[in-house]
C-alpha cells in the first residue's frame, strides 16, 4: 500500500503522453526525424518515436496503478483535489482540476494498459510506414486526450479533451490521407460525432445558465439532492446523451464507426477498445447521478442501447470484411454498456467496458495479424489460417469466446452481470440482451470459422487481384510490402506474425481470459459505485447472482456458435439457402438498414442540399445580393439626376452658398429665438 | 438727426445686397469683380461702425481688420483681372455664363 497519490502525480499521468507528442512533433518540425542521407549520423534513431511513446504511456500506466491503489484505500470515493482557476470572465468562472475516484481510476488502467499494448504491437505493424513518426505523435496525443477526458473535474475541461479525442480520431482514421476512402471516412467520423457534440455543448450551456456551476462534482451533488428542476435535468441529460451517442456510435449516429476501419488496424483497436468510443459510455457513467434521477433520460439511454445492440449485431452477421464485423460488434457491445447504464447498473456497465477493452483490442490486433499474413480483410478470401498462424488463431479464439461470454472467460462475467441486473430491473431488456447474445455468438462463430477453418483461399494476390473496395489501400500496401520482402505473395503460404505483434496478443489473451475474476466478489462494482452521491445509492441496481441466467446465457451463446458451425464449417445448412429463404432480410442487412442511404440521399441531398442549402442560396442570391445591388442601382440612377446640378457655373454655386448660409442662420435663429 | 449705428449697419447691408446681386447676376466678369469689391467695402463699413460705436476707443481691432481687407482686396483684384485677361485671350469672351467647362 502506497501513500495517497499527490496531485502533481495525477497531472503527470495526463501530461506524459502529451510530452511525448510534443517531443516527437518538435523533432519532426526541426527535421530530425528524417532518415539521414550520406555520411551524417541519424540524430533520430529509426524507432525512437515508438520507444518514446511507449515509455511515456508505460510511465502513465504505473502512475495509474498508484492512483488505483489510492482509490482502493478510499473504497472508490473521490479523492478531493482543489481546482485551479483557469478563466474568469464576468460571472463565468472556469476551473481546471483533476478528479480521481473509482470510475476514473479504472478508466485510467484500461486506457493506459490497452494503449501500451497497442503501441507495442504497432512497432511491428507500422514498421517501414512513411508516416511512422506522425503515427506515434498522434497516438500519444490520442492517449493523452483520453486520459485528460477521464481525469477532468470540470465539464468544460472535459469538453475540451472530448473534442481533442474527436480530432485525434479524425487524424488517425485519415492517417493514410492519400486514399480517398480514408479521407471520406475521417470526415464522416468527424461530422457525425460533431452532430452529437452540439447536444453536449447545449447541455453545458443549459446547466451553466441554470445553476452557475461547471464543476462536475457540484453538478452531481445538485442533481442528486434535487436542487435542479426535473425538466432541466432531463434536457441536460439528453444533451449529454446526444454527445455520448455520437462518440460511442449509438443508433442513429453509429454510421461513422464501420467506416472508421480505414485507419491502420492498431488505431481501430485503440479507438474501439480504450479511447474514442468508450468516451461516450464514460460520459454517461460520469454523470450517472444526473441520469438516474430523470426517468425520461434513463429510459432514452436504455432504449437507444437496446436498439443499437440488436441492430449492430445483426449487421455483423452479414459483413464480409473482418474489421467491419468487429466494428459492428463494438457498436453492439457499446449498446450493451448503455443498456446496463440504463437499467441503473453502472458497475456492470463499466465492468463490461473493462473486459470488453481487452478482448476487443485483442480481436482487432488479431485481425491486423491476419491481414499482415494474407494481405486482405475480406473473410471470403481467408480460411484455414489456424494451421499457418497458430498463435493468432489461439488468441483470437480466446477473444471471440470471451466476446460470446463463454464461461470462464472475461466476457462471461461482465455480460452475465448485465443480464442479471436487467432481469431484476427491466425484464424486457433482459430478453433483448439475450437475443443479442445469440446474434453475437453467430457472428463470432462465422468470423472464426471463415477465417481460421476450412481451406486457405489464397488471400489477396498483389499483382492480379483487384483489391476489395473496403480496404483496398491498406491491403495493397501490405501485400506490396510483403512481396518486396519476398515472403509471401497471394498464392504463397501465409506465415505467423513477428514476435512484437504476437506478444501483445498473448498478453491480451491472458487478460481477456482472466480479468473477469476481479469482480467475482463484486469488489470492482463497489469501487465503481463508491463515488456516487449518497442520495442516489438506492437508485443503483444491485442484482444478486442468479444461476439460471448464467446457464441460459452460456447455453444461448453456445447455441449461436453451434449454428455458425453448422452453417460455415460443416455446411449442414447452406449459407446460400438461408439467405435465399430470408431474402428481404438479407437485402435489408446488406444495405445496413438503408441508414447510409437515408442519411446521404434523404437527409444530406434532400433535406440539407435541396432544402436548407437551396433556401440559403435563394436568401443569399435574392435578399443579400438584392440589397447590395439595389443600393448600387439606386446610387447610379440618382446620381444620373443629381449630377446635373453641377453646371460649372460659378454664379449658381455662389447662389447656392448664399441660400445655404441664409438657411443656416434662419435655422439657428429659429432654434435659439 | 444724429447718425447712429443702425444707419451705418443699414447702409452696409444695402451695399452688401447690391454687391451680392451683382456678383451673382452680372454676365460680365469685370462686373462680377466689381460686385465682389462692393461686398468687401460693405463689410469694411460694418467693421468700422461696430468699432466706433461698440468697442472702447482704445481698441483698434476693427480698424486693423479693415486695413487687412483692403490690402487683400487689392491683391485679389489684381489676380482676378489677370484671370479675366487670360480667359479673354483664350476664349475671346469674358461672359461668365460661358465659363462652364467644369460641369458634370
Amino acid at each position: 500500500m502506497l501513500n495517497q497519490i499527490p496531485e502533481g502525480v495525477v497531472w503527470a499521468i495526463l501530461f506524459l503522453p502529451f510530452g511525448s507528442f510534443a517531443v516527437i512533433s518538435l523533432a519532426a518540425l526541426l527535421g530530425l526525424t528524417r532518415p539521414s542521407t550520406g555520411s551524417g549520423r541519424a540524430v533520430w534513431r529509426a524507432r525512437l518515436s515508438g520507444y518514446l511513446t511507449m515509455a511515456a504511456i508505460a510511465a502513465s500506466f504505473l502512475l495509474s496503478l498508484w492512483a488505483l491503489d489510492s482509490v482502493l484505500q478510499e473504497d472508490g470515493a473521490r479523492i478531493g483535489f482543489d481546482a485551479h482557476e483557469w478563466v474568469v470572465v464576468g460571472p463565468l468562472r472556469v476551473d481546471i482540476g483533476v478528479t480521481v475516484d473509482g470510475l476514473a481510476a479504472i478508466m485510467l488502467i484500461v486506457v493506459t494498459s490497452v494503449s501500451l499494448l497497442v503501441q507495442f504491437y504497432s512497432q511491428g505493424y507500422m514498421r517501414g510506414d512513411p508516416g511512422y513518426n506522425r503515427y506515434y505523435a498522434f497516438m500519444s496525443l490520442f492517449t493523452g486526450s483520453m486520459l485528460g477526458l477521464v481525469l477532468a473535474s470540470n465539464i468544460l475541461q472535459l469538453f475540451v479533451f472530448w473534442e481533442l479525442v474527436g480530432l485525434c480520431s479524425y487524424l488517425l482514421i485519415g492517417f493514410w490521407f492519400y486514399r480517398d476512402s480514408a479521407r471520406r471516412a475521417a470526415t464522416k467520423a468527424f461530422v457525425v460525432t460533431r452532430i452529437g457534440d452540439v447536444g453536449f455543448l447545449l447541455a453545458i450551456l443549459l446547466i451553466w445558465t441554470r445553476t452557475d456551476q461547471l464543476d462536475i462534482g457540484q453538478i452531481q451533488h445538485l442533481a442528486a439532492t434535487g436542487m435542479i428542476g426535473s425538466s432541466v435535468i432531463t434536457l441536460f441529460a439528453l444533451g449529454l446523451f446526444a454527445g455520448a451517442a455520437g462518440k460511442s456510435a449509438q443508433f442513429p449516429l453509429h454510421v461513422w464507426l464501420p467506416d472508421a476501419m480505414e485507419g491502420p488496424t492498431p488505431v481501430s483497436a485503440l479507438i474501439h477498445a480504450a479511447t474514442m468510443v468508450v468516451a461516450g459510455v464514460y460520459l454517461v457513467a460520469r454523470f450517472f447521478p444526473v441520469f438516474i434521477v430523470s426517468e425520461e433520460a434513463i429510459n432514452a439511454v436504455v432504449v437507444v442501447g437496446a436498439i443499437t445492440a440488436i441492430m449492430a449485431a445483426s449487421l455483423a452477421i452479414v459483413a464480409t470484411d473482418i474489421k467491419r464485423v468487429m466494428a459492428y460488434s463494438t457498436i453492439s457491445q457499446l449498446g450493451y454498456m448503455m443498456m446496463a447504464l440504463g437499467v441503473g447498473a453502472i458497475g456492470a456497465a463499466i465492468f463490461h467496458l473493462f473486459t470488453h477493452a481487452f478482448f476487443k483490442a485483442l480481436l482487432f490486433l488479431g485481425a491486423g495479424s491476419v491481414n499482415h499474413a494474407t494481405g486482405t480483410f475480406d473473410m471470403r478470401k481467408m480460411g484455414g489460417l489456424a494451421r499457418f498462424m497458430p498463435m493468432t488463431f489461439l488468441t483470437t479464439t480466446v477473444a471471440g469466446l470471451a466476446l460470446v461470454g463463454v464461461f470462464p472467460l472475461a466476457g462471461f462475467w461482465s455480460k452475465d452481470e448485465i443480464l442479471i441486473e436487467a432481469w431484476a430491473e427491466k425484464p424486457l431488456i433482459f430478453w433483448t440482451a439475450l437475443a443479442g447474445v445469440f446474434l453475437t455468438a453467430v457472428y463470432v462463430g462465422r468470423m472464426l470459422f471463415l477465417t481460421f477453418g476450412g481451406e486457405y483461399k489464397g488471400g489477396e494476390a498483389p499483382a492480379t487481384g483487384s483489391p476489395s473496395p473496403d480496404s483496398s489501400g491498406e491491403s495493397a500496401k501490405r501485400t506490396g510490402q510483403a512481396s518486396e520482402q519476398g515472403a509471401e505473395a497471394g498464392q504463397a503460404k501465409p506465415h505467423e506474425s513477428p514476435w512484437v505483434m504476437l506478444l501483445p496478443l498473448v498478453v491480451l489473451a491472458t487478460l481477456a481470459a482472466t480479468v473477469g475474476f476481479v469482480n467475482i466478489t463484486g469488489g470492482m462494482s463497489d469501487i465503481l459505485e463508491g463515488w456516487l452521491p449518497e442520495e442516489t445509492h438506492e437508485l443503483v441496481a444491485a442484482g444478486e447472482f442468479v444461476l439460471w441466467i448464467s446457464v441460459v446465457s452460456v447455453a444461448v451463446g453456445l447455441a449461436g456458435l453451434g449454428l455458425a458451425w453448422a452453417i460455415y464449417s460443416r455446411k449442414v445448412i447452406r449459407a446460400e439457402e438461408v439467405s435465399a429463404a430470408l431474402e428481404p432480410l438479407q437485402v435489408l442487412l446488406d444495405r445496413k438498414y438503408y441508414l447510409d442511404e437515408l442519411y446521404e440521399t434523404v437527409i444530406l441531398k434532400g433535406v440539407i442540399m435541396r432544402g436548407a442549402a437551396a433556401a440559403l442560396h435563394a436568401w443569399d442570391r435574392y435578399v443579400i445580393d438584392g440589397v447590395v445591388n439595389g443600393l448600387a442601382s439606386l446610387m447610379r440612377l440618382s446620381s444620373e439626376k443629381f449630377r446635373l446640378a453641377q453646371a460649372g457655373q460659378a454664379q449658381i454655386y455662389g447662389a447656392a452658398i448664399f441660400i445655404g448660409v441664409v438657411a443656416m442662420i434662419a435655422g439657428v435663429l429659429i432654434a435659439n429665438p | 438727426m444724429a447718425i447712429e449705428l443702425e444707419h451705418y449697419l443699414a447702409l452696409g447691408a444695402l451695399l452688401f445686397a447690391i454687391g451680392l446681386y451683382m456678383a451673382l447676376a452680372k454676365r460680365n466678369f469685370v462686373g462680377v469683380l466689381m460686385g465682389i469689391e462692393l461686398m468687401f467695402n460693405a463689410v469694411n463699413l460694418t467693421f468700422i461702425a461696430f468699432s466706433r460705436f461698440v468697442s472702447p476707443a482704445t481698441d483698434v481691432t476693427g480698424h486693423v481688420f479693415v486695413v487687412f481687407v483692403i490690402t487683400v482686396a487689392a491683391a485679389e483684384a489684381a489676380v482676378a483681372l489677370a484671370l479675366a485677361m487670360l480667359v479673354y485671350r483664350n476664349r475671346e469672351t469674358i461672359d461668365v455664363d460661358r465659363m462652364d467647362l467644369l460641369k458634370w
